[in-house]
């Protein structure tokens, strides 16, 4: 059948290149696969001509599908699905990157788009590496490209095409109004395009633009990682391990840097956006990025002592293999939904459980079966991974499917511990190296830790268990990482100060002890004015965090000195210097913006009632803002001031007004919230912040009154009083000043005979302001008009309903409505030294790769001598 | 035996006691009768609404105290109340989970996570929106 309006070539074509990088990808994995196992020149370069070509169509072919599927975006085609569900007409030009990359097969292309332009990159830099490198890599992305193949083999769907059309989804299968005779066992009406107006839209949360940038480095930083693992497995493959690893240092550093930089731009995108209040929360997703950059520390580390001792090639090796295993592994845990009740941000489940175990399996597997020494052992390891595939996949206990992938790795570390060469001397125990592996040591351990607690929902499958998070899960992971930030600290700081091999202790003492004086001061200082006083966990985990905090100030301070005692000012040579240093700051940052964060608008429960500080009454950490009424929040008064509409979409910005009542501070911050938004049910919250130098000022909407169902249900209560008396209300009372009947009102249809009576109200509210009001009552020959007045702050209408034919008495009605109000409920944070983080992490970064510029000459000036 | 091998051992055996700490640490996921069985311990509840009783909020009179009745899949209610906001999704998501202690007829909640229905069915209704949407329009 015909569809009327739907553009099938874009879909078609894009559905052709993912065929085509799937077929090249698997060519160029051969290709590249027999180039390196060829031992005549001629047959392996005509192997690696071939797999060279094939990965360049790879390559373009990938280019090609990001392309077409951006302008399936772009051009708000709803008839595919992927246009449908992740955009919308509205979504600005900015977030139409975004959108590309919020569900998984964008995500997926994303990275493999990577992997493209890193392979393009290799083949270019890597010379006789270039053969066992590029298998590794032409085969990951044949394993990548089956996750957007969309296509069926044996029967099992193999990965989610994104050009998918919307009519194929199954969206529209149970809509009647869509098909013939609405009769849903029917086909689509060929017109059916006509309904499909408009999409679903970008997630409101992600519309910001961190979205737009923090992905592509992120999974640029994943993508990286992949660089130094086929490194060495090029290592273990041709038995040079020595000589990989020199190519692989700059490769392994810049991962670092990119990975690093790429999780701390997620984390700030989270501060910016989301409302849990910080940048960090231990959630399965972040943890999940965090591990592997932790493993990738510890193996650049153990790399730098294997280059200058000649110990700890083994660790280096077990390091840069399982940094990217844990991408693998990371993949799997925030994609296929196993998390479930675990994350508050997984990807949703594609149903592609059984593939991404498959990827993470073959991961494991492949270096095992391509280390082997010799055919048979080869085809022997190569029999029983799969054997043991087909048994995990027949026997369905996750308990064996888990064991499987240990198995590999178990035949891997086998691998490394019989072939990889180790020396047996003893690293002397003032040795910088000694020194820098249990810093290594540390690092991996608390990767291991945390993926640990990450994996709950894992071993939950596994061992057929129901265990949950415990109480307080921030606590659990802080509690020992506070521990590992005061080692690193310590280590961070002195291990430069000790020379390779062995130092003499009066060569040591000579240039610390100045560095070292400095941060003892430096941090009594920071420790005694710093009202450091976060005491919800006892004064051990205090006294834990006095402790970090000296630590990270000596990482700081001898870093910062290392750079003139050590490296005489010379910044290109000072790298790692520069790093620490900025990781020192990123420590500190850490530990003062979490134990120095504060809640500006606790408050006691309620707008008008004040508890007093004494009281037990539980304090709440929002607060209500009625429009118009400051409220005391911290040393500033704080009030709403008004709203405005985004003239598109159903997002409001909110006017706050923070005016410090001790200097002429004033400022006007407008967090913002989707209301109701495309099918959601209440209010998603996006939170703005004032930045000073020193501190963050960071509030966001929590609460909104309903509209619909405010309905004013409240009814006027009637009073008779005369002139003098008082009303009670729940905030406060109202005096009936004056009674006055008037001949002669300024109203259009005002007769003469006709009479107006006005009554004068003094309104005492209970927190010490007073209004008045004046309601009226029109009197047309005995037909009685009553004009309400309204008092907004106080939510009170008052009305006259009555008037006593001496005009003493009145009969006045009150209501106390909230349907009337306009308010804003909020919770607002005050963050200390947030940007000596960020500031941080951006010093790490560069540090890094001024490293990283330095090996590549140093290595480009050895291949010349 | 190496120095650096002794330090193996001793950071190796922090790292298994951290986590088995971490392992009784752990809590549980129970429903409505079993979290009332140990009042007092922190559980995470899994319950849904109970949208036949009423749910409190009034951010004018307290906008940290929001009270409703969740229910479990077993058909046992039990009163909650939750000292914030409503969340996100409150009332349309097809799951709560409810982290929190239950003690004197009450479940005191410190954390919800509200669960949205499955993203299919979240598709047909969104889907089913914009067509409403765009037959009323196509009505005018």
């Amino acid at each position: 059948m015909d569809y009327i309006g739907e553009h099938l070539l874009p879909g078609q074509l894009g559905h052709f290149f993912v065929v085509l990088s799937l077929v090249a990808s698997l060519v160029a994995t051969f290709a590249y696969f027999k180039s390196t196992l060829s031992k005549q020149t001629a047959d392996s370069g005509y192997w690696k001509k071939l797999a060279r070509y094939a990965f360049i169509i790879e390559a373009i072919s990938v280019f090609a599908i990001f392309a077409i599927l951006f302008y399936i975006i772009h051009s708000h085609l709803f008839e595919y699905h992927y246009a449908w569900k992740h955009s919308s007409l509205s979504l600005e030009f900015k977030y139409m990157l975004a959108c590309f990359w919020e569900g998984q097969e964008g995500s997926f292309l994303l990275w493999s788009f990577w992997h493209c332009i890193l392979g393009l990159v290799l083949i270019k830099t890597t010379k006789q590496w270039e053969g066992p490198v590029m298998t590794v890599v032409s085969f990951a992305q044949f394993c990548l490209a089956t996750m957007i193949a969309g296509i069926y083999f044996f029967g099992e769907k193999l990965g989610s095409n994104p050009f998918t059309l919307l009519r194929d989804s199954g969206v529209l299968d149970n809509a009647p109004a869509l098909h013939v005779n609405f009769d849903i066992s029917q086909s689509l009406r060929p017109d059916y395009m006509s309904t499909i107006k408009d999409g679903n839209d970008l997630n409101p949360l992600l519309q910001n633009y961190w979205m737009v940038i923090h992905p592509p480095v992120l999974f640029l930083g994943f993508a990286s990682t992949l660089v130094p693992f086929a490194f060495i497995i090029a290592g273990l493959w041709t038995k040079k391990f020595a000589e990989v690893l020199k190519p692989a240092l700059p490769w392994s550093l810049f991962s670092l840097a990119v990975l690093g930089v790429g999780i701390m731009m997620g984390a700030k995108w989270a501060y910016e956006s989301l409302t849990f209040g910080g940048y960090w929360a231990w959630d399965p997703v972040e943890n999940a990025s965090l591990v592997p950059w932790l493993i990738l520390v510890a193996g650049v580390h153990t790399l730098l002592i294997y280059k200058h001792s000649g110990h700890s090639l083994r660790s280096t090796y077990l390091f840069l293999i399982l940094s990217f295993i844990f991408v693998l592994y990371s993949t799997f845990l925030t994609r296929s939904g196993i998390l479930g009740e675990a994350s508050v941000h997984a990807f949703t489940d594609l149903g592609m459980n059984g593939q991404l175990y498959l990827l993470l399996y073959v991961f494991t597997w492949l270096p095992a079966f391509l280390t082997a020494t010799t055919f048979n052992q080869r085809l022997s390891t190569g029999i029983t991974g799969i054997v043991l595939l087909l048994a995990s996949n027949f026997i369905n206990a996750p308990a064996i499917a888990f064991l499987t992938i240990l198995a590999g790795l178990g035949f891997l570390i086998y691998q490394i511990q019989k072939q990889v060469p180790t020396i047996n001397k003893e690293e002397s125990g003032n040795s910088r190296e000694f020194w820098m592996f249990i810093g290594s040591l540390v690092f991996f351990l608390s990767a291991m830790v945390i993926i640990s607690k990450t994996s709950l929902p894992v071993i939950n499958k596994i061992f057929n268990v129901k265990l949950a998070a415990p109480e307080d899960e921030e606590m659990a992971y802080n509690q020992i990482q506070i521990f590992v930030a005061i080692i690193i600290g310590v280590l961070t700081a002195i291990t430069q100060y000790l020379k390779y091999k062995s130092t003499t202790g009066q060569a040591f003492w000579k240039k610390i002890w100045l560095p070292t004086a400095i941060s003892v001061v430096l941090a009594s200082l920071v420790l005694a004015f710093g009202n450091i006083n976060y005491d919800k966990h006892g004064a051990g985990y205090l006294g834990a965090i006095w402790l970090a905090v000296a630590c990270s100030v000596y990482a700081i301070v001898a870093n910062a000195a290392y750079i003139w005692l050590g490296m005489k000012g010379n910044l290109k040579l000072s790298g790692g210097s520069i790093s620490h240093f900025g990781f020192g700051l990123v420590l500190l940052g850490i530990l003062l913006s979490s134990a120095k964060k504060e809640i500006l608008s606790y408050n006691t429960s309620g707008i008008a009632i004040d508890f007093g500080t004494e009281s037990k009454e539980k304090a709440g950490e929002n607060l209500t803002l009625v429009k118009g009424l400051p409220m005391k929040m911290g040393k500033f008064d704080v009030s709403y001031l008004g709203d405005s509409a985004h003239p598109k979409k159903q997002q409001w910005y909110y006017k706050i007004n923070f005016k410090s009542r001790t200097d002429d501070e004033e400022f006007t911050l407008e967090p913002n919230a989707f209301v109701n938004y495309k099918g959601n049910e209440g209010l998603m919250a996006n939170p703005d912040s004032r930045h000073y130098w020193d501190h963050d000022v960071f509030t966001y909407i929590s609460a909104l009154p309903n509209p619909e169902k405010n309905q004013d249900t409240a009814t006027f209560k009637s009073n008779n009083v005369k002139v003098g008396d008082s009303i009670f209300y729940s905030k406060g009372y109202l005096v009936l000043e004056k009674l006055a009947t008037k001949d002669n009102m300024p109203f259009k249809g005002f007769q003469p005979g006709d009479k107006a009576t006005v009554a004068s109200l003094k309104i005492h509210s209970f927190n010490k302001t007073s209004y008045t009001s004046e309601p009226l009552l029109i009197n047309q020959k005995g037909n009685l008009i009553g004009l309400p007045d309204t008092i907004m702050s106080e939510s009170l209408i008052v009305k006259i309903n009555n008037v006593a034919e001496d005009g003493a008495r009145a009969d006045i009605g009150v209501k106390e409505s909230s349907a009337i109000l306009e308010y804003v409920t909020l919770k607002a944070y005050k963050f200390p030294f947030i940007n000596t983080l960020w500031l941080g992490i951006i010093i790490t970064a560069i540090g890094i790769l001024i490293s990283m510029v330095r090996r590549i000459q140093v290595n480009k000036l050895r291949a010349e001598s | 035996m190496k120095k650096i091998h002794i330090v193996l051992l001793v950071l190796v055996a922090a790292a298994i006691a951290v986590l088995i700490s971490f392992l009784k640490t752990a809590t549980t996921y129970d429903t409505v009768d079993t979290a009332v069985s140990k009042p007092g311990t922190f559980v995470h509840l899994m319950a849904r609404l109970d949208k036949s009783q009423p749910v409190e909020y009034d951010a004018l009179k307290d906008p940290n105290y929001l009270a409703f009745t969740a229910v479990d899949t077993l058909g046992k209610s039990v009163k909650v109340i939750y000292h914030n906001p409503k969340p996100e999704n409150f009332e349309i998501s097809e799951r709560l989970v409810l982290k929190g202690k239950y003690a004197d007829g009450i479940f005191d909640c410190q954390s919800i996570q509200t669960k949205c229905p499955s993203k299919y069915k979240d598709d047909m209704k969104a889907a089913q929106n914009n067509i409403q949407k765009s037959e009323t329009k196509s009505e005018y």
